[in-house]
């Protein structure tokens, strides 16, 4: 699969920033953070904690709004949409994979990875599609399951089936493996890629571990605010 | 879409529940609707009976009843029409059997009685009834169970009622237009119609009920009523079976409103739970809301997944409690048994539509504004959690309630300006009761530190959470009040108005006393070593003007004014002001009266039927219209017992009118037997004992009492639940604390101890003011309804503070057993 398409960015911004008011005054996360990336591109975002990784994974998801700069998901400035705009644009075509899983604690494995489907109007067909997706990830015998009887391992490999469920464009991965052992991080990993490679989405991982970025085709640092790019392997 | 919401709704309502999140707010909703269907339940069925039996309640299609024999007129045209016609006579009397007296509600009739409906006797109290188209035959009487066991009689036996001596034949069973046990004062004896007269108890002044029956097809019955009534008398009253026993439509209706107004007070404190499980569920849901927004669901599909989640839990809890409801009212059926004759049928649907408006109205009420908020969770919580308080503003809360509130109140009392004030009440109390228990809490709170470890614990538990600790502490106070006030202050009031009485304050009576009597009786009484009584004489009139204007029920909007104008008056006339009567305006006549015409009308009913000082009444007296003014208003003290009335002429006016006398008087203990001799040579006087007729209204207000103490246990219900609602949400913070302390080395007991410390603290705080509460309303009624002196009843505060404590402690160790019972190791690894 060809990862360097010539088409518009999937993700693009623009002089990007984001301050917020804090007790101890304006405090400034993110300065003029330009950014782009393809259709089909992984790209990993690194840093230490508090770098504001998680602020610019919100902001490029529009799930947060920017204090300036402009962010382009699809082709639209997400500035333009109010919050249900934005939530219309995700519909469907964005999935994410989340440190703490975020499943829904009262669904099961199965009704976790339907609930994209659903919630976009493919009800008539989200069963088979999520058993589909939950058979990829390996876990066809724990559909009924809850969350609190799965493994972490188990529980973010729901994750993934029910971010792939609908066949996304992209994906946003806030430190997937950051709950896990490192056997079991990697498991995850090789899984996320394969999936990633299949669908051919393109994937925004923000990660403190250096080790995982190896897998993302460019890698950005965060740090003062400001991205840059980052050596090879971190 | 919309499908998909209602799909999503229904399959995460399940979902919701098996977790166990949504309990509480079902549970809540089925204790309000149970307690407002238990009562829509009972009433509709008594309605339903007045309806679907309405000829069988009258023993008639139509029914006219008079204070003297019916017109001819009256009867010749219904005979013209093809009605069947039946008459009876009804009136109280005084049954002499061996020694022993009774008072009784004789009635006499004739042989086409009853004309719809049948009666049904027995041969004996313990023997099976069966149906008869009969009534007693000359010479015979047929008595109720209630009479026959008062005097020890059995069938077959002889008794005196008047001049004439009867043989009881049977036992009735069942009498068709007699109306439930709960409302007779006195037991019924009936004789045949041909036998009335040789009992000479009936005179131009008894009290009597003539009753005219009258059956046909609904045609001939509506011609006969639409003949009748334009020229229809003062005094002749008509019932059909739309309009038939007014007096048992104004207790059911009343019943209603009381019985009503005690199942929204649990709704009340039902909503304050529904309030609370809503607020944690919206906590949880939190997450939940955040997730689906990131997967790209608008803030309005959020909202109306979790509206149509509402609705469909509401509609199953308010089905569930109508059932309960339903249950329930077989209770309160048993304890108001007597309210009819007949058997009421089963109820209706329209208290399910009840049920089902109520749920709804109180869910969306006190539930709405903490799932409203749901829509507004931002996306960005799934990164940050912090954002997206879930909690409405608490003026937001208290808006929807009240507007909930207002809504049911409406619903059940209808009357805007009755529904002003108790809402006026409702929040008053509340807020008294909030304020109160938010002052103790932080008064608690003061002494914490210095409290052994144990109640150290307990204390700063409730301290964390104030506004919760408060609300369970008001809601439970509200029940246990309540219940303090029906049960003990009530019962307080009844014994001290009791205690105001003078020890030799008449407790006897005796009516339809002959002018020719009066001398005889005070011979008796002299013989018997008594102080000779009063007696007054006493003429029935009907008011028929006032200063020239006609006086009808039309002319007056209320209730009680309607009754007085269209009942006669018994009236009175005299020189003398009584000891107990104080005029209020104009003057007395005194002897004056012996030469001029004038009225003394009290107080209360003048202001009643609008009559003023100087007013021309006019009364028809036996045929004849007498007319004077008003000359004066008094007031009466109706508490002494002595005979009084409403309204006495001067004797210039009534000397002349055929008048019967009445008088009250004291007879000690020792001397009871006199009433037996009195029995036996004045058999046309009644003698009414006055303890025994208030012994019956007690009775008869115990088992009131008793069914809206019956209601208000859904309200300590609701109570329970207001607790295990706050406990729900703290119960994720209690087991960590739990598991951390018994990690550190706490034992079990130790742990209990300090659950039991919270709890008693919340159910002895609860009882006290439970106790304050009840004892200011027992002041207040006291004092200003009553105007009673007022004494501190030392078993309300034992009572109140005993069920507090016990109660609630109880219920709040239950609720937390999970706590207690679960490994540290695992809450503490799973946290």
């Amino acid at each position: 699969m060809n990862i360097h398409s010539a088409e518009a960015p999937v993700i693009e911004t623009r002089h990007l920033s984001k301050q917020v008011t804090g007790p101890e005054g304006e405090l400034v996360i993110l300065r003029e953070v330009d950014l782009a990336v393809r259709a089909g591109e992984a790209l990993a975002i690194i840093g230490a904690s508090g770098t504001g990784k998680s602020t610019l994974l919100g902001l490029l998801a529009g799930l947060d709004t920017a204090s300036t700069g402009r962010v382009n998901l699809f082709g639209q400035d997400l500035g333009a949409f109010d919050e249900d705009g934005r939530a219309a644009l995700r519909a469907g075509r964005v999935g994410f994979v989340f440190q703490s899983f975020q499943l829904l604690p009262g669904l099961t494995a199965l009704e976790n990875v339907m609930l994209p489907l659903e919630l976009n109007g493919v009800s008539r067909r989200a069963e088979a599609t999520a058993r589909d997706s939950l058979a990829r990830v390996g876990l066809t015998a724990r559909a009924r399951h809850y969350p609190h009887q799965l493994s972490g391992g188990e529980q973010q490999r729901v994750a993934i089936a029910r971010a792939f469920a609908p066949q996304p464009q992209v994906l946003f991965a806030d430190e997937p493996t950051g709950n896990l052992d490192q056997n079991t991080g990697l498991k995850v990993i090789e899984l996320l890629f394969s999936l990633r490679d299949e669908h051919g989405a393109a994937l925004v991982m923000v990660t403190h571990d250096t080790d995982l970025t190896a897998w993302c085709d460019r890698r950005q640092r965060l740090a003062g605010g400001r991205l840059e790019p980052a050596d090879n392997g971190g | 879409m919309a499908a998909d919401a209602l799909r999503m709704a229904g399959r995460s309502l399940t979902r919701d529940w098996r977790a166990g999140e949504l309990r509480i707010l079902a549970l809540s909703l089925v204790i309000a609707v149970g307690a407002v269907t238990s009562v829509a339940f009972f009433t509709d069925r008594i309605q339903r009976a007045m309806t679907l039996q309405a000829s069988e309640l009258l023993a008639a299609d139509l029914v006219i009843e008079t204070s003297a024999p019916p017109r001819v007129r009256l009867l010749e045209e219904a005979r013209a029409r093809g009605l069947r016609i039946a008459n009876t006579v009804t009136f109280p009397s005084v049954v002499l059997a061996g020694n022993a007296t009774q008072l009784v509600q004789v009635k006499a009739v004739d042989n086409a009685y009853p004309l719809r409906g049948r009666m049904r006797i027995a041969a004996a109290r313990t023997r099976p009834a069966s149906v008869t188209p009969a009534i007693p035959n000359s010479g015979q009487a047929w008595a109720d169970p209630r009479l026959m066991l008062n005097l020890g009689l059995t069938v077959g036996e002889r008794i005196n009622l008047g001049d004439r001596r009867f043989k009881l034949s049977a036992v009735i069973d069942y009498e068709p237009d007699r109306g439930g046990e709960l409302f007779q004062l006195s037991p019924r004896l009936m004789i045949n119609l041909e036998d009335l007269a040789s009992t000479d108890l009936v005179s131009v002044n008894s009290r009597v009920s003539y009753n005219t029956l009258l059956a046909g097809t609904p045609a001939a019955i509506d011609s006969y009523r639409g003949w009748l009534e334009p020229r229809a008398r003062p005094g002749e009253e008509l019932q059909g079976v739309r309009d038939g026993r007014p007096e048992i439509r104004t207790a059911t209706d009343r019943a209603q409103q009381y019985l009503g107004l005690a199942a929204l007070v649990a709704v009340l404190v039902a909503g304050a739970a529904i309030a609370l499980a809503a607020r944690h569920y919206a906590q949880n849901q939190a997450d939940v809301s955040a997730i689906m927004r990131c997967l790209g669901a608008s803030q309005g599909l959020v909202l109306r997944i979790y509206v149509w989640r509402l609705l469909m839990l509401g509609l199953l809890a308010s089905l569930t409690g109508c059932a309960l409801g339903y249950l329930a009212q077989t209770v309160l059926a048993a304890l108001l048994e007597g309210w009819l004759a007949q058997k009421v049928p089963a109820p209706g649907l329209m208290p399910v539509v009840t049920g089902v408006a109520t749920g709804l109205l109180a869910l969306f009420g006190f539930a709405l504004p903490p799932l409203l908020r749901l829509k507004q969770i931002p996306p960005l919580r799934v990164l940050r959690r912090e954002l997206g308080n879930p909690a409405p503003a608490a003026w937001v809360t208290g808006a929807f309630a009240l507007a909930a509130v207002c809504v049911l109140l409406v619903l059940q009392v209808g009357e805007a300006r009755l529904v002003a004030k108790l809402l006026l009440g409702a929040i008053l109390t509340v807020t008294a009761l909030w304020l109160a228990s938010f002052a103790l809490i932080s008064g608690l709170q003061r002494v914490q530190p210095r409290a052994g470890a144990v109640w150290r614990k307990g204390l700063a538990r409730l301290g964390r959470r104030p506004a919760g600790s408060t609300l369970q502490i008001a809601a439970f106070a509200l029940g246990i009040a309540a219940l303090l006030v029906l049960a003990i202050a009530r019962v307080d009031l009844l014994n001290i108005w009791r205690d105001t009485l003078p020890t030799d304050a008449p407790n006897y009576f005796m009516i339809n006393v002959q002018p020719r009597e009066v001398a005889a009786l005070a011979n008796l009484f002299r013989e018997n070593d008594l102080m000779l009584p009063e007696f007054y004489p006493m003429v029935r009139g009907r008011l028929v003007a006032i200063d020239d204007r006609k006086a009808g029920p039309a002319d007056y909007d209320e209730p009680r004014a309607k009754q007085l104008i269209d009942r006669e008056f018994n009236l009175s006339w005299g020189n003398r002001l009584q000891p107990d009567n104080k005029i209020t305006a104009g003057q007395w006549w005194g002897t004056a009266g012996a030469n001029m015409k004038g009225f003394s009308v009290e107080t209360g009913i003048a202001e009643s039927l609008g009559i003023e000082l100087g007013d021309s009444l006019a009364y028809t007296i036996a045929g004849e219209t007498l007319q004077g003014p008003v000359t004066n208003l008094r007031s009466v003290e109706w508490d002494s017992f002595n005979v009084n009335f409403f309204v006495i002429a001067t004797p210039a006016l009534l000397r002349d009118q055929p008048a019967s006398r009445i008088t009250a008087f004291y007879l000690p203990p020792a001397k009871d037997a006199l009433i037996t001799t009195l029995a036996r040579q004045f058999p046309s006087i009644t003698v009414l004992n006055v303890e025994a007729i208030v012994d019956q209204v007690r009775a008869i207000m115990d088992r009131a009492a008793l069914a809206v103490e019956y209601v208000f246990l859904f309200t300590l219900a609701a109570g329970g639940l207001v607790m295990y609602a706050a406990i729900q949400t703290t119960q994720q913070e209690r087991r960590r604390e739990t598991a951390l302390l018994r990690a550190l080395g706490a034992s079990r007991r130790q742990v209990q101890l300090s659950l039991i410390a919270e709890f008693g603290t919340v159910g002895i705080t609860a009882g006290v003011l439970a106790a304050v509460a009840a004892t200011i309303a027992g002041y207040f009624l006291a004092t200003n309804v009553f105007e009673l002196p007022y004494r501190i009843n030392p078993w309300l505060w034992a009572c109140g503070i005993l069920a507090g404590g016990a109660g609630i402690t109880a219920a709040g160790l239950l609720a937390t057993r999970p706590v207690l019972n679960q490994s540290p190791l695992l809450v503490l690894r799973r946290v």
